[in-house]
């Protein structure tokens, strides 16, 4: 509840806090606040300095241009979940947004922050999965790209170095045959997904050419669900919820996540039944577009 | 049917008694211009901060505190050594075998629960304070931990040098031999192991307190929040060792309680003996993760019920026996809980011939337990209920039918049960009858039945509850064990403008006092509720008082309030006589207006007396100037609210997943001095039934350390998990207070549990699921399923 002292920086630009994290030793990023705060409250964390990146206006807002939408850093989970124009084209990234915490976490808790926590029971990994997301990291060799398959690595540990800083996200349109959607199993005291499932089936004429499944809660980061994908190509849309059987297939079921909330056995059946639920209402949404 | 409120200024004062008027307190405390303890802010006052142990059981070595000291800001650091005043918390309620064991405010040899104070730091500010608890060193030889009260009694680590297998207590009630009879003639017997988990009750505003001392009179003022202020008062006085008349206790506003305020745990006499060592005021507000820690745990049950019956499903015979847990130490009123508030109530809303039951009180490593809303009754209710629904099934008998059969019949009452309780009246076939109509029951019982043909599996669930409130009369407690009596008293001044002042010893902290009390004595007196202030919380101006727990303030306090009104009316009346030149039996008093009988143009308003009483220029002889009255009330005997509490849910087998279709409650708390705030109070008791039967629970490990110490790991209900609720109520006046009022402050929380229990057991009836255990935590609904192979 008494977070210990530090010294409190803010970056006027993405330099400004390249800069910062470069010079300070033990420093934290703060953006939302909703990551990093409750920890260092609860004594988790106890950083020398804290850099606010909050208020880089670069790392701000959504932009839709061409077949691609750019998604700052720092833009709210509110923002993302009341965009119209992204719950038609990237449903699933609109609908984990606004799956995530209540009114007061999303208008504070920013879509960077989330994604550089890497937090296992977060909703945003497995949409930024399952919308195949590319993630910009700025860092003092310049600027790079990340495909999001190859970013979440470990609890709380992603591709991203010490010295860099996640600017933005983007994410490509979903064409007329493609349906996405996110389902969870919030946990009633926290809200984190005891297990969330996110899914894009990519059809041809009624059919599923191909398909991105992701998983939160499950393992100890946001995974693919690869065996579901597999068995859903050819599959009917009208079908699609029988491939969440096979949700658990392609994991170590061994290393699913267990605690007080859920147990491991427990959430392997979560993951099966939120699978089944997300592919339907994905395949529902294929060629209509989603409304908030 | 939400009731709609009305603005009191278009009622008449003849019509305020009964009415749904605002909530006079609502303005403030929705404005933020309410003043709770931590907003208090005095010149040169200091900040505590407790050093609590991380172990749940751990002889203490030593405690360095010599670095804490030496920090900037620090102006202080207390140990145990350092205490120089007896520092030991009493027991309100003694039982005749009760272990008495010492309870340190600060430990020193040993710490029996994670949270267990072992210093105190008092700095500058708050921050300094917490930093310095990193700087005091402890310590500590560890020792095993036992937090289940069984594994405690059956070879668990001694807790306590006194007490012997840490055994707290042995306790029973009802007849042994005629309940042994009962069962050996029975044509039918069911039993049922059920657990009634540790809560941790989580009032909004955290424990909190100001002292600050004056040397040159030796006064110590303190702001506490707390429920009782004159009883913290006499047992602080005690345990700190200074005069009780030197000593003030106010409760400013008071964010909830839930019972957890009545106690008197250590850290607010840490702060007023803190105050007096440093000579400058003190203020100490414990963090949420303190709350989680410390505040006195409710419920902590293991029961075996077992019910006998003859060939027609009456109930013949009831047994249980329960082992309950007490935690590391006894809390101020915690014998009492399992015990005279527990056993008394096993009847239920039945006619059961024999009733026997044995309790245990366990001493544990986890915080004491002691009384949370509802207190003993609520795990009562909760057994007895799950027991009849167990029964009807193994009858195969409609439970609702079940239950009519064995009700104490409506001319029965008063009602003495076999556990020596006299119930005061009821009428339980209404409740039930308004019950089934609101579910369309046999509907339902289709539905339900066409739903398992497709897989869907809803089921209902009943509850009919009966508790008990206004726990008196004092001669009657007094033998039962308590250290206090359970009168209340009032005082009801006029000021000579005409405007009236009520100082009451009860001491509302959300339940709406104001309103309802300015409702009462409008009534009385006939004026106008803008007229009235009502005054509560505070030892300085309210001669005494017991205090708001256990749904006692309408039924015990509004009836010392009727008193004091009584003898106000009865005085004015000698003086308006004697103004109007008439005889005191001619004089009529209605609606604020004393009329001579037959003459109704001579006439005085009771607010004209009051300036007359004040003025005293012609008063009749033998009576004092001035126009006030006060009295102790102590009922006749306690009341008995009762109700019946339905629940309809679907359960999916595949998740375990709970859905509501409707929650049902028709209630019977018997007169209602404001149905809005009635409906108020079973709506949030019913809010936290559904956390305790489907998310709350205090949860330990092996260690005795705290796993749900946090919002984000103990679920305390939100809005959106509790159901919509229809309600609705019967009113069967109580005879033993002058207002007929039962009490309502904790009827939803006895009542929601076994509701929603008995509900989600009837939907798994077909996968022969008998029992599961709260919190019906999905993952346990789920293995529920599949435990007998998941097939229905």
């Amino acid at each position: 509840m008494y977070p210990g002292e530090f010294d409190y920086h803010r970056a006027e630009s993405v330099e400004h806090a390249l800069e910062l994290l470069a010079d300070l030793d033990d420093a934290e990023l703060l953006s939302g606040g909703h990551s990093l705060l409750p920890t260092m409250k609860t004594g988790l964390a106890d950083p020398d300095a804290v850099v606010d990146i909050g208020h880089i206006d670069a790392m701000t807002g959504i932009d839709h241009s061409g077949d691609t939408t750019t998604i700052g850093a720092n833009t709210t989970y509110a923002e993302i979940a009341d965009d119209d124009t992204l719950w038609d084209s990237v449903t699933v990234l609109a609908e984990a947004a606004g799956e995530i915490g209540d009114v007061q976490v999303r208008n504070a808790g920013t879509i960077g922050g989330n994604i550089a926590h890497a937090d296992p029971a977060s909703d945003l990994p497995a949409a930024a999965l399952a919308a195949d997301a590319t993630l910009v990291a700025h860092g003092p060799d310049g600027e790079r790209e990340i495909d999001v398959d190859d970013y979440f690595i470990a609890m709380y540990m992603t591709d991203l170095a010490e010295d860099e800083l996640l600017t933005r996200v983007e994410v490509p349109h979903q064409g007329p045959e493609v349906g996405s959607a996110y389902v969870k199993k919030p946990s009633p005291s926290s809200g984190y997904a005891l297990i969330g499932v996110a899914a894009t089936l990519y059809t041809d004429g009624g059919t599923v050419a191909s398909a991105r499944v992701a998983a939160n809660g499950a393992m100890d980061h946001g995974v693919r669900l690869t065996a579901v994908e597999d068995a859903l190509e050819g599959m009917s849309v009208d079908d699609v919820g029988d491939a969440g059987e096979h949700a658990g297939d392609s994991l170590d079921t061994s290393m699913f996540m267990d605690d007080i909330q859920a147990s491991a056995e427990f959430r392997a059946q979560l993951l099966e039944a939120y699978t089944e639920r997300a592919l339907e209402r994905a395949a529902d949404r294929v060629g209509v577009a989603a409304t908030v | 049917m939400s009731i709609e409120t009305e603005d009191p200024s278009e009622i008449d004062p003849a019509e305020i008694l009964g009415s749904a008027i605002e909530r006079r307190e609502d303005p403030a405390l929705i404005t933020g211009d309410a003043e709770y303890t931590d907003d208090i802010q005095i010149p040169r006052m200091t900040h505590m901060a407790v050093k609590r142990s991380q172990h749940a059981h751990a002889r203490i070595e030593d405690v360095d505190t010599s670095e804490a000291e030496a920090m900037d800001g620090v102006v202080d650091v207390f140990t145990a050594e350092d205490i120089d005043v007896p520092g030991s918390l009493p027991v309100g309620w003694l039982l005749e075998t009760l272990e008495q064991v010492d309870h340190p405010i600060l430990a020193g040899e040993k710490v029996r629960y994670q949270g267990d104070g072992v210093a105190i730091v008092v700095a500058e500010d708050r921050y300094t304070a917490q930093d310095a608890l990193d700087a005091i060193d402890v310590e500590y030889e560890r020792l095993d931990a036992v937090t289940d009260p069984s594994d405690a009694l059956n070879g668990g680590p001694e807790i306590h040098d006194d007490a012997a297998d840490n055994v707290a207590f042995e306790w029973e009630i009802g007849n042994a031999d005629e309940t042994e009879e009962a069962f050996e003639e029975a044509a039918h017997t069911v039993d049922l192991e059920v657990e009634n988990q540790l809560l941790i009750p989580n009032a909004m505003e955290p424990r909190a307190a100001v002292a600050d001392y004056n040397p040159s009179d030796n006064q110590i003022d303190l702001a506490m929040t707390t429920q009782n202020p004159h009883v913290h008062r006499l047992l602080m006085a005690g345990v700190i060792d200074h005069p009780e008349n030197k000593l003030s206790i106010r409760a400013p506003d008071v964010g909830g309680g839930f019972g957890s305020k009545i106690h008197h745990y250590a850290d607010e006499a840490l702060t007023a003996w803190a105050a007096k060592q440093v000579e400058r005021p003190v203020k100490w507000v414990a963090t949420r993760s303190e709350t989680y820690q410390t505040d006195a745990l409710g419920r902590g049950h293991e029961t075996h019920g077992q019910v006998a019956m003859d060939e027609d499903g009456n109930i013949t015979g009831l047994k249980v026996d329960t082992k309950a847990n007490l935690g590391a130490y006894l809390s101020t009123f915690a014998p009492s809980i399992p015990t005279y508030l527990y056993g008394t109530l096993l009847s239920g809303q039945y006619e059961i011939p024999a009733i026997h039951c044995e309790v245990t009180g366990a001493f544990t490593n986890v915080p004491p337990v002691d009384a949370y809303r509802g207190a003993g009754r609520p795990e009562a209710s909760y057994i007895v209920e799950r027991l009849v629904k167990h029964a009807a099934e193994h009858m195969d008998m409609d439970p609702a039918e079940f239950r009519r059969q064995n009700f104490v019949p409506g001319d029965a009452f008063p009602y003495e049960t076999p556990v020596a309780m006299v119930y005061d009246s009821g009428d339980y076939e209404k409740t039930l009858d308004r019950a089934l109509e609101m579910l369309d029951y046999e509907e339902f019982r289709e539905r339900q039945e066409a739903a398992r043909e497709e897989g869907r599996y809803l089921g209902v669930g009943f509850s009919a509850y009966i508790e008990a409130c206004g726990i008196a009369p004092s001669e009657l407690v007094g033998q039962l064990g308590a250290q206090a009596g359970l009168w209340e008293s009032s005082l009801v001044r006029f000021q000579p403008s005409g405007t009236v002042t009520a100082y009451l010893g009860t001491s509302g902290h959300g339940q709406g006092h104001d309103t309802t009390y300015s409702q009462i004595l409008a009534s009385e007196l006939g004026l106008d509720i803008e007229d009235i202030d009502i005054v509560e919380g505070d030892t300085d101006e309210i001669p005494q008082g017991m205090g708001t727990y256990g749904s006692r303030s309408a039924a015990v306090g509004g009836s010392a309030l009727v008193q004091s009104a009584r003898k106000v009316v009865e005085k004015a009346k000698k003086i308006a006589a004697h103004q109007l030149e008439a005889s005191e039996d001619d004089i009529e008093f209605e609606d604020g207006e004393f009329r001579v009988a037959g003459a109704p143009d001579r006439s005085m308003h009771i607010q004209d007396v009051a300036g007359a009483a004040y003025l005293a220029h012609d008063m009749p002889d033998d009576v004092e100037p001035g126009l006030e009255a006060s009295s102790f009330y102590d009922p006749e005997n306690f009341v008995f609210p009762f109700g019946m509490h339905a629940a309809i849910v679907e359960v999916d087998p595949d998740t375990g997943e709970i859905d509501f279709e409707t929650y049902v409650a028709v209630d019977d708390v018997g007169n209602q001095i404001n149905p809005k705030i009635v409906e108020g109070q079973i709506h949030g008791g019913v809010a936290q039934g559904v956390g305790q039967a489907l998310y709350e629970g205090a949860e330990y490990d092996e260690n005795g350390q705290l796993l749900t110490g946090s919002m984000q790991d103990y679920t305390v209900p939100k809005a959106m998990h509790v159901p919509e609720m229809e309600t609705d109520s019967t009113v069967t006046e109580s005879p033993h207070n002058p207002l007929g009022v039962k009490g309502v402050g904790e009827a939803g929380t006895i009542a929601a549990p076994q509701a929603i229990v008995n509900a989600v057991v009837d939907a798994l009836e077909p996968f022969g699921v008998e029992n599961i255990e709260m919190p019906l935590k999905e993952e346990r609904v789920w293995r529920a399923i599949h435990e007998n192979g998941g097939d229905a």
